[in-house]
C-alpha cells in the first residue's frame, strides 16, 4: 500500500497571554492510500489543529506534511474537508444541489457539474432534497450534503473533523455506515478525527491515539475487525470490545515511555 | 377571514379612524393652516391625477415635478449603493484599511448631510448635479458601514470551507463574501433609502426650479396650504411605497434565510 499522507514531527504553537501554548508537538504518522485512519484523542488535545495543519489551512510551526510526497504549503487541490459544524460549513444561500456544485465551478462545465452533484447526492441518499435549502433539512441530512459536496469534489484524501459529533446517536450510526459504504465505492482515503472511542474503532482500519495537549501519538493500532462492519454485531463482538477497551486505557493512562514527556508538558504553557 | 386580511384590516383601521377624526376636527376648527384631509385629497387629485386618459390621468405636474424628484432620489440612492458596496467590500476585506480610515468614516457620517447643500450649491450651482451629490453623500455612509460590517463577519467555518475547496477570486467574492454580507447590506440600504427621500426634498427646497420640494415651498409662499399639504402626503406615500418595494426585494433576495432572522442596521 503506497503512502498517501506523511506527517513528520508536526508541531504547532500559539502565542497565548501567558506565554506560548503548544497545541500539538512532534506528531508523526502516515496514512496509506485507500486507508481509513481515525485519530482519537481527549477533548481539547489539539485534534482540530492537527487536521487544519494537515489540510494546509494552518501553517505548522515545526515539521512537515507531505501528500503524495509533495510538501503541503497551502491547501492541496485533491483534498476535501468535512467539518463538524455542518450548519456553518454549508452555504445557506445556495440550494443543496448548488452547495455540492459550488467547489466544482472552477474546474467543470455546467453539465458535468450537475451530473457529479446528482451522483454524489444519490450516494448519500438525498436525491429528493436537491432543490431545498440547507435550513430546511435536519442536521443529519445537512451533514450528508457536506459529505456529498466532499465526494463530488473527488478528493484523493478526505479529511473529517468530528463529522458526526453534532448529530443524534441514531443518525450518527447511519452516517457512519454511509461513510464506510461510500469510501468503499469511491476508494477514498480518509483521515477522520473524533473524540468518540467506539466510533474510531468501528470506522477505522487504523486508530491513532493522541495524548492530552500538547498532542502526541501514543499508539498506532491496526483494527483487525472484518472489513464489513455492522452497528450491532460488530459492536458486540469480542474483538471490538477488547479494542475499545485498549483505546480507552491508552487515552486515560498513556504508556510510561510516552507519558513522561507528555506529563512534563502538562498544563501546556511553557516559556513565560 | 384569513389571518392576512385580519392583519391588514387591523393595520389600516386605526389609520382610517385617525384620518376621520382629523377630518372632523379640522372642519370644526376651520383653522386655515390645517385644511381637512378631504380638501388635501381633492388638491392632490387636481394636481396630479386629473390628466388625460392617454397619459393614465397623470397631469403635467407629475411629469414636470414628481418624476424628476423620484428620478433624483433613486439615482442618488443607486449611485450611493454602487459606491457604498464597492468601498465597503474594499475596506472590509482589508486587514488594516479600517484602522486608517475608520475615524474618517465616522466623521463623514457625523456631518448632517443637509448642511452640505450650500457647499454643493457652490460647487455645482443650482440643479440636479447638486442634488445628486447631496443625496449620494448623505446616503452612502450607512451602506459603507454596513457592508464593512457584513463582509468582515463572514463565518469562520465558511472561510475555512472555501479555502479547503480552494475557492478564490471572483467566486470567493461573489459566491461567499457578498452573500454572507447581504443581510447587513440590505439593512444599510433601507436606512439610506429613507435618508434619500429626506435629502431629495431638502435639496429641492433650496436648489431647483422643479420637483416635489420646489412645489411645496412654492405653494407655501403662495399660501396655497392644501397644495403644500398634498406635497407632504405625497412624500409620505412615496416613502411608504419605496420601503415596501425594497422589503419585497429583500425578502426575495434573502429567501434562503431561515424565517425571522433579519439583521439590524448599524450606523445610519
Amino acid at each position: 500500500m503506497p503512502t498517501m499522507l506523511e506527517v513528520t514531527d508536526l508541531g504547532h504553537r500559539y502565542a497565548a497571554k501567558d506565554g506560548v501554548y503548544t497545541a500539538i508537538d512532534g506528531l508523526s504518522f502516515t496514512v496509506g492510500s485507500g486507508e481509513l485512519v481515525c485519530i482519537v484523542g481527549p477533548s481539547g488535545c489539539g485534534k482540530s489543529t492537527l487536521l487544519r495543519s494537515v489540510s494546509g489551512l494552518l501553517r505548522p510551526t515545526t515539521g512537515q506534511v507531505r501528500l503524495h510526497g509533495n510538501l503541503v504549503s497551502g491547501v492541496p487541490a485533491d483534498l476535501a474537508v468535512v467539518f463538524q459544524d455542518y450548519s456553518r460549513s454549508l452555504f445557506p444561500w445556495l440550494s443543496v444541489q448548488r452547495n455540492v456544485e459550488f467547489p466544482l465551478r472552477r474546474a467543470l462545465g455546467r453539465a458535468e457539474r450537475r451530473e457529479r452533484a446528482r451522483q454524489a447526492l444519490e450516494q448519500v441518499g438525498l436525491t429528493g432534497a436537491a432543490g431545498k435549502y440547507p435550513w430546511q433539512l435536519s442536521g443529519g441530512m445537512q451533514q450528508r450534503v457536506a459529505i456529498a459536496r466532499a465526494l463530488a469534489y473527488r478528493p484523493a484524501l478526505l479529511l473529517m473533523d468530528e463529522p458526526f459529533a453534532s448529530v443524534d446517536a441514531q443518525t450518527r450510526f447511519e452516517l457512519e455506515d454511509l461513510l464506510l459504504r461510500v469510501r468503499r465505492e469511491q476508494d477514498t482515503t480518509v483521515l477522520l478525527v473524533t473524540h468518540d472511542i467506539d466510533e474510531s474503532v468501528y470506522l477505522g482500519d487504523r486508530v491513532l491515539v493522541l495524548s492530552k495537549s500538547p498532542a502526541r501519538v501514543v499508539a498506532d493500532l491496526t483494527v483487525d475487525l472484518p472489513a464489513e462492519r455492522d452497528q450491532i454485531t460488530t459492536r458486540e463482538s469480542e474483538r471490538f470490545v477488547a479494542m475499545r477497551a485498549e483505546v480507552a486505557r491508552l487515552l486515560h493512562s498513556p504508556p510510561a515511555e510516552v507519558a513522561a514527556p507528555a506529563r512534563e508538558r502538562a498544563g501546556a504553557v511553557v516559556g513565560e | 377571514m384569513t389571518a392576512r386580511t385580519t392583519r391588514f384590516l387591523q393595520q389600516w383601521l386605526v389609520f382610517a379612524g385617525l384620518v376621520a377624526v382629523w377630518e372632523l376636527a379640522t372642519r370644526a376648527a376651520r383653522a386655515p393652516f390645517f385644511p381637512p384631509p378631504s380638501q388635501i385629497a381633492r388638491a392632490m387629485y387636481q394636481q396630479w391625477l386629473s390628466g388625460p386618459a392617454s397619459r393614465l390621468f397623470l397631469t403635467d405636474d407629475v411629469f414636470d415635478h414628481v418624476f424628476p424628484s423620484i428620478g433624483r432620489m433613486l439615482g442618488g440612492w443607486a449611485g450611493a449603493t454602487v459606491v457604498g458596496v464597492a468601498l465597503g467590500v474594499l475596506l472590509g476585506r482589508s486587514a488594516v484599511a479600517m484602522d486608517f480610515v475608520g475615524p474618517l468614516l465616522a466623521f463623514g457620517r457625523a456631518i448632517p448631510p443637509p448642511t452640505l447643500v450650500p457647499v454643493f450649491l457652490v460647487l455645482f450651482s443650482l440643479g440636479t448635479p447638486m442634488q445628486l451629490a447631496t443625496i449620494v453623500f448623505g446616503t452612502v455612509w450607512p451602506i459603507v458601514l454596513n457592508t464593512v460590517d457584513g463582509v468582515r463577519a463572514v463565518d469562520k467555518v465558511k472561510v475555512d470551507t472555501a479555502r479547503a475547496f480552494r475557492i478564490q477570486g471572483p467566486q470567493w467574492l461573489f459566491g461567499v463574501v457578498l452573500p454572507s454580507a447581504l443581510p447587513k447590506i440590505f439593512a444599510g440600504l433601507r436606512v439610506s433609502l429613507s435618508l434619500a427621500l429626506i435629502l431629495m426634498v431638502i435639496s429641492e427646497l433650496v436648489g431647483t426650479t422643479n420637483g416635489i420640494g420646489y412645489q411645496m415651498i412654492y405653494a407655501q409662499r403662495q399660501f396655497e396650504l392644501p397644495a403644500m399639504w398634498s406635497g407632504i402626503v405625497l412624500l409620505g406615500v412615496l416613502g411608504y411605497v419605496f420601503n415596501t418595494l425594497l422589503l419585497a426585494v429583500e425578502r426575495r433576495a434573502l429567501a434562503w434565510q431561515p424565517v425571522g432572522n433579519h439583521a439590524q442596521a448599524t450606523g445610519g
